[in-house]
């Protein structure tokens, strides 16, 4: 152990992996398929403004119950008077479904991602001190095994009913339950690791812990932590969707997918376009998500692809 | 065997506490004080008092939570604030349409998925293992009420041959139960449909290379018995698996089936509950479903030994 022998020489020609992998992931159809569909909703969300759409909270009582492709008038925050033709119909408030459609992909964009990165920040953090602090994994992985034992959804409800209704309350109530499921992903593999001879080298050589955690430990878990990533983005999307249409998730007033369909629930027998129009959005988005991840994990993590 | 089942349960006992202390925490950060709910409107800061006293609110917080725990192992959750009734007895009256509902759900999903899985697998790389390996992933991206509302408007609506949305309690005739329950459980089982046959293709696909499997073959044995008993049997195990995950999952997906449904069930309850403010519903909720799911993780572990006589504890 402690003679110092000469390493046995190892292929140069190895690239670093992350980068090919990365590039071999790029040309998987599934993950081209993915990223088209999640950038144009992307370009949805921002570009809301200039897409035909009018103000998507603009009541219009003279207008409520279109069906679509019918043409409605409504005045304008300056006071004038446009006629519209309402492509998706409107809701029984008067409100332009197209505009509430497009508007709509802003919070399911932001909820989406910004659970994938909380929970997947916090839930490295808990998993890299649980696998590498041996006095840690008992109290971190208990806490996490009573949050797992709440089914998700109802964690995500019961979390919700606790704050003011709001996109940051909507946040919080999807990442609580997907750490978890990060954590003993990361734990996992930094148990995997932490025997691996580089990890005791870097030890032996008096590498700072948090360095060692950082430069050694991190690198592995990239790959599956993007893949997993990419899944809770979806899962979030459909959570925020559900809490939303259960009216207990974003106010009304804000357009979200979920809101809309919420909204339509009263006249769904007459006038189907209202749950219709965004049921096939958020449905397409969250497929293009699901791809996307299912691509990445094939590419990256094919240990993870022969599981399942 | 008992003795592994013995140990099981212990362990079970640490995580129902972690969901018990986490769901009295939940109580004590609620920004709703109980006490001036329950006093009501008009009530002088005395009356508030007093209601805090009655619900032993002014004891110390360890306290509190050793007779809050009690109370609970003794089935007693308190008093509704909305529905102004005992909890326990209204989650009685819900029980019945929601176990309805995942009994139905389950029994499809399996009866589904099964055969796709083990079928695709069987002629992997077909036009047909492409279908349901693409409806896998469908199945798993389209929410719920979306499929539910498709199929109230086609079913329902359009075509007129099922009742639109309610429930019947089997008490009122069995007839009119399973029609009502037929457009719920079918929206509801797909997701686990495409979960199930997934598995299920994955787990037959390892065991189809397997010699035993060639040996069958050779021996003549047709291939359906070569399918269902030899292989099925050995791959059983991660689709148990993935059937108890769906059990568990099913509690998510009852909340908002039973909304586009109106069905009157637990998931409705819980929605109301919170809608409403009502802490004491929602925790007696919590702490159910969480122990049932903790119960059914418990099951699927003693299955495996009984599936694989090889699993020995």
């Amino acid at each position: 152990m402690t003679t110092a022998s000469p390493l046995p020489a190892e292929n140069p020609t190895v690239v670093s992996k992350p980068k090919s992998a990365l590039r071999r992931a790029l040309h998987e159809p599934s993950v081209i398929f993915g990223l088209i569909i999640l950038s144009l909703v992307i370009l949805i969300g921002i570009l809301a403004p200039y897409l035909g759409t009018v103000d998507p909270a603009a009541i219009s009582p003279a207008a409520r119950n279109k069906i679509p492709g019918a043409e409605f008038t409504m005045r304008t925050d300056t006071g004038e008077r446009i006629s519209k033709v309402a492509h998706f119909g409107t809701d029984s408030l008067g409100r332009d479904v197209y505009s509430r459609v497009i508007y709509g992909a802003r919070v399911s964009i932001i909820v989406g991602f910004s659970v994938a990165v909380i929970s997947v920040f916090i839930g490295t953090i808990l998993g890299i001190l649980a696998g590498f602090f041996r006095f840690l994994d008992p109290i971190i992985m208990r806490i996490m095994d009573g949050l797992m034992a709440i089914p998700g959804i109802l964690l995500a409800i019961a979390l919700v009913s606790l704050f003011r209704a709001g996109v940051l309350a909507v946040v919080v109530a999807i990442v609580v339950p997907e750490i978890p499921r990060v954590v003993r992903l990361v734990r996992s593999i930094v148990l995997g690791v932490r025997e691996e001879p580089y990890i005791e080298a870097a030890v032996t050589l008096g590498t700072p812990t948090l360095s060692l955690l950082w430069r050694h430990v991190l690198p592995n878990a990239i790959a599956p932590l993007l893949v997993q990533g990419t899944f809770i983005c979806a899962s979030a999307i459909l959570i925020e969707a559900i809490l939303s249409f259960l009216g207990i998730g974003i106010p009304p007033e804000i357009p979200t997918w979920g809101n809309i369909m919420a909204e339509g629930r009263q006249v769904f027998r007459l006038l189907p376009h209202n749950i219709l129009y965004p049921g096939i959005v958020l449905g397409l988005t969250i497929l293009a998500v699901n791809v996307l991840g299912d691509g990445l994990r094939d590419t990256l993590d094919p240990k993870m692809a022969k599981r399942i | 065997m008992p003795l592994y089942i013995m140990r099981r349960l212990l362990e079970t006992i640490p995580v129902l506490i972690m969901v018990a202390v986490f769901v009295f925490i939940m109580l004590r950060i609620t920004p709703a004080d109980p006490a001036t709910i329950l006093a009501g409107d008009n009530a002088s800061s005395e009356q508030i008092e007093a209601v805090r006293g009655q619900l032993g609110l002014d004891k110390p917080i360890l306290t509190q939570f050793f007779i809050w725990s009690g109370n609970v192992l003794s089935g007693n959750f308190g008093e509704s604030f909305f529905f102004k009734k005992n909890v326990a007895s209204l989650i009685a009256e819900r029980i019945e349409p929601t176990v309805s509902l995942a009994f139905f759900t389950i029994l499809l999903a399996v009866f589904i998925a099964v055969p796709l899985g083990v079928i695709a697998a069987h002629k992997q790389g077909s036009l047909l293992d492409k279908i349901v390996m693409g409806f896998s992933v469908l199945g798993f991206s389209i929410p719920v009420f979306v499929i539910g509302y498709m199929l109230i408007y086609v079913f329902a609506i359009w075509l007129n041959w099922l009742p639109v949305q309610g429930y019947q309690r089997i008490a009122d005739g069995i007839s009119g139960w399973a029609l009502r329950l037929i457009l719920p459980s079918i929206a509801l089982s797909v997701i686990y449909i495409a979960l199930i046959a997934r598995m299920t293709r994955a787990s037959m696909l390892d065991i189809l290379s397997e010699d035993y499997v060639r040996t069958a073959r050779a021996k003549g044995q047709i291939e359906t018995k070569v399918l269902f008993k030899h292989a099925l049997r050995n791959a059983a195990i991660p689709i148990v698996t993935v059937i108890g995950i769906s059990i568990a999952l099913l509690i998510g997906g009852v909340v908002v089936t039973e909304t586009v449904f109106t069905i009157p069930g637990l998931g409705r309850l819980t929605v109301d509950a919170v809608l409403a403010r009502d802490y004491p519903t929602i925790q007696a909720v919590i702490l159910l479903f969480s122990f049932v799911y903790v119960l059914i993780n418990l099951i699927i572990d003693i299955l495996y030994s009984l599936l694989d006589p090889r699993i020995r504890y």
